[in-house]
């Protein structure tokens, strides 16, 4: 499998507070791989200096052998990432609240101009979630955080991305959606070969969706192996695993 | 006249004046939405507008017989005014607003004040202090129209005013690039992971405000004489009604608008207030409103995010 995001050494600083210090790792094309680490770790803001939301101060990050992200300077903007196929459902689901399911899914295909194609994702997205097909014409502000989360992916999945990022996608719900919306993000990965990178602080459920994971800790990567060999990791499961 | 007549003698021509001010409120509010700060050299925009309009309509009448080309250079310098203040706001947004994004708030808030001044000294400068008119040469005796005396100037300002805002709704809710803006306007950061150029987004607020602020300009210019602080005052009252309105919000300013040409007319036609407090009155109103919804009518209260 050939290196679709890789990064390279990234520091990110708010203030004089070093957020992320010589972070490196990878993600495969066509693989699902975890970032696992407790509240404040630095996850979120990984995930956002790959979108460029967040600059970094050193290291660079490439995507398909192409440097999106360099340190001190706007190489991308946002939407211009985008454009390239990343596609990030951001933390805490940030719906258009204003608007209804179906717009905020017009908002996910911005730069499909096809209308056809449009259409089309459209009512897979409505076959792959039905519960947004019933809530299409509803403000999104009306649905319940699981169905925001799904509207979320949907909207994310509308530009068909080659990559998605995924921050805490279970963030607030029951366990019971929560397995869910990972049976979905395993579909998505299997049928449209998306590759995903998700962030949880829900260790045992990302472990168990991924085939590869990182641990993060006061912005650093402490640990990296398979999924599985993650999961019977003695420090994995005292600290993020509670066994 | 029967009182009913009466009433809606006053209701046109509340809706004429209303119709203007919800033209000049729609660009205070579509910039409020995106970038959260008052353009408050959105008034001089307006009189450039008016300006501009005054000149290009001589210009392209010429010396041209009264008739239908009279008209059709009217409506010609209407669209050359608005596409200059296009050009002219969106300028303004690059050199004066746009390096100061990530300062303080009140920067580019000053900094507008401050575009406000030049604009209306630049046009002191170029134009003169005199006041000028348009030289709009149809006849305006007023027709009557079941029972209510209506001027022509008053029907066109009604259907130019109302077909732009029916124009804008239907941009803003239907189009691409229009529900791209809505969705700027609700959370800039996703709007940009959704691929959508926010700095285009900003540049099309500032040009579709700066456009209708010049419409509006011109239709002030119909039936008032045009001086370089025109926009003063003007601007000043659209803003409250925008905010009346619930700033930020489309419908909001077009409501916000009406009411308050409304409020100005019946004030002084019903309530018998001298012409010269029509201002004072409007405003004490507003203030009620505001003291009884302080987001405005159809504001949203904001929510902290946690």
């Amino acid at each position: 499998m050939s290196e679709l995001l890789t990064i390279e050494n990234i520091d990110v600083c708010y203030g004089n507070i070093k957020a992320l210090s010589g972070v490196s790792m990878h993600v495969d094309q066509g693989d699902i791989v975890c970032l696992i680490g407790a509240n404040g770790a630095g996850k979120s803001t990984l995930l956002k200096s790959i979108v460029g939301l967040e600059g970094l101060t050193n290291g660079q990050i490439c995507f398909d052998g192409e440097v999106i992200c360099q340190a001190k300077k706007v190489k991308h903007t946002t939407d211009q990432i985008a454009k390239m196929g990343i596609s990030l459902v951001p933390e805490g689901r940030r719906v258009f609240a204003d608007m209804t399911v179906e717009e905020n899914l017009d908002m996910g295909a911005f730069m499909v101009r096809d209308q056809n194609v449009i259409a089309k994702k459209k009512e897979e997205m409505f076959d792959f979630f039905p519960i947004l097909g019933a809530r299409r014409k509803q403000k999104t502000r009306s649905l319940s955080g699981g169905e925001q989360q799904m509207m979320a992916i949907a909207r994310a999945l509308m530009s068909s991305p080659r990559m998605i990022l995924l921050d805490e996608p279970g963030l607030g719900l029951a366990p019971l959606i929560i397995q869910d919306i990972f049976n979905k993000i395993a579909l998505i990965n299997k049928q449209d070969k998306v590759t995903i990178f998700l962030v949880e602080q829900n260790a045992r459920m990302a472990l168990k969706a991924s085939n590869k994971g990182y641990v993060m800790e006061n912005g650093k990567i402490v640990l990296a192996d398979k999924a599985s060999n993650l999961l019977t990791n003695e420090k994995v499961k005292a600290a993020y695993l509670g066994e | 006249m029967s009182s009913v007549a009466v009433f809606f003698q006053h209701l046109t021509n509340g809706l004429t004046l209303g119709g203007i001010y919800a033209l000049i409120a729609l660009g205070y509010t579509m910039v409020y939405g995106i970038l959260k700060f008052i353009n408050f050299a959105h008034g001089d925009i307006l009189m450039v507008g008016a300006y501009m309009g005054m000149f290009a309509f001589d210009f392209l009448r010429g010396d041209a017989p009264l008739g239908a080309w009279t008209f059709i250079s009217f409506l010609l310098a209407m669209i050359f005014s608005a596409v200059f203040c296009a050009v002219l706001g969106m300028f303004i947004e690059k050199v004066a607003y746009k390096p100061l994004r990530r300062a303080a708030r009140l920067a580019p808030l000053l900094s507008a004040i401050g575009v406000s001044f030049i604009l209306s000294n630049g046009a002191a400068w170029m134009w003169g202090t005199q006041s000028r008119k348009l030289n709009y040469p149809f006849d305006n005796s007023p027709i009557t129209i079941l029972g209510i005396s209506i001027t022509p100037h008053q029907i066109l300002v009604l259907i130019v005013s109302f077909a732009m805002m029916v124009a804008l709704t239907l941009f803003v809710g239907k189009s691409r690039m229009g529900k791209a803006m809505r969705a700027t306007s609700l959370d800039q950061d996703t709007a940009q992971l959704m691929g959508i150029n926010v700095n285009v987004v900003i540049s099309l607020t500032f040009a579709i405000g700066s456009a209708l602020a010049a419409v509006g300009g011109m239709l002030i210019a119909l039936d008032y004489k045009c001086y370089p602080t025109l926009g003063t005052m003007t601007g000043l009252k659209a803003f409250v009604a925008a905010v009346v309105g619930g700033i930020g919000n489309i419908s909001g300013a077009m409501l916000g608008g009406i009411l308050l040409g409304l409020v100005e007319t019946f004030g002084v036609a019903v309530l018998g207030i001298p012409q010269g407090y029509k201002d004072t009155i409007a405003f004490v109103i507003l203030i009620i409103i505001l003291l009884l919804k302080p987001e405005g009518i159809l504001g949203k209260v904001e929510k902290e995010k946690v």
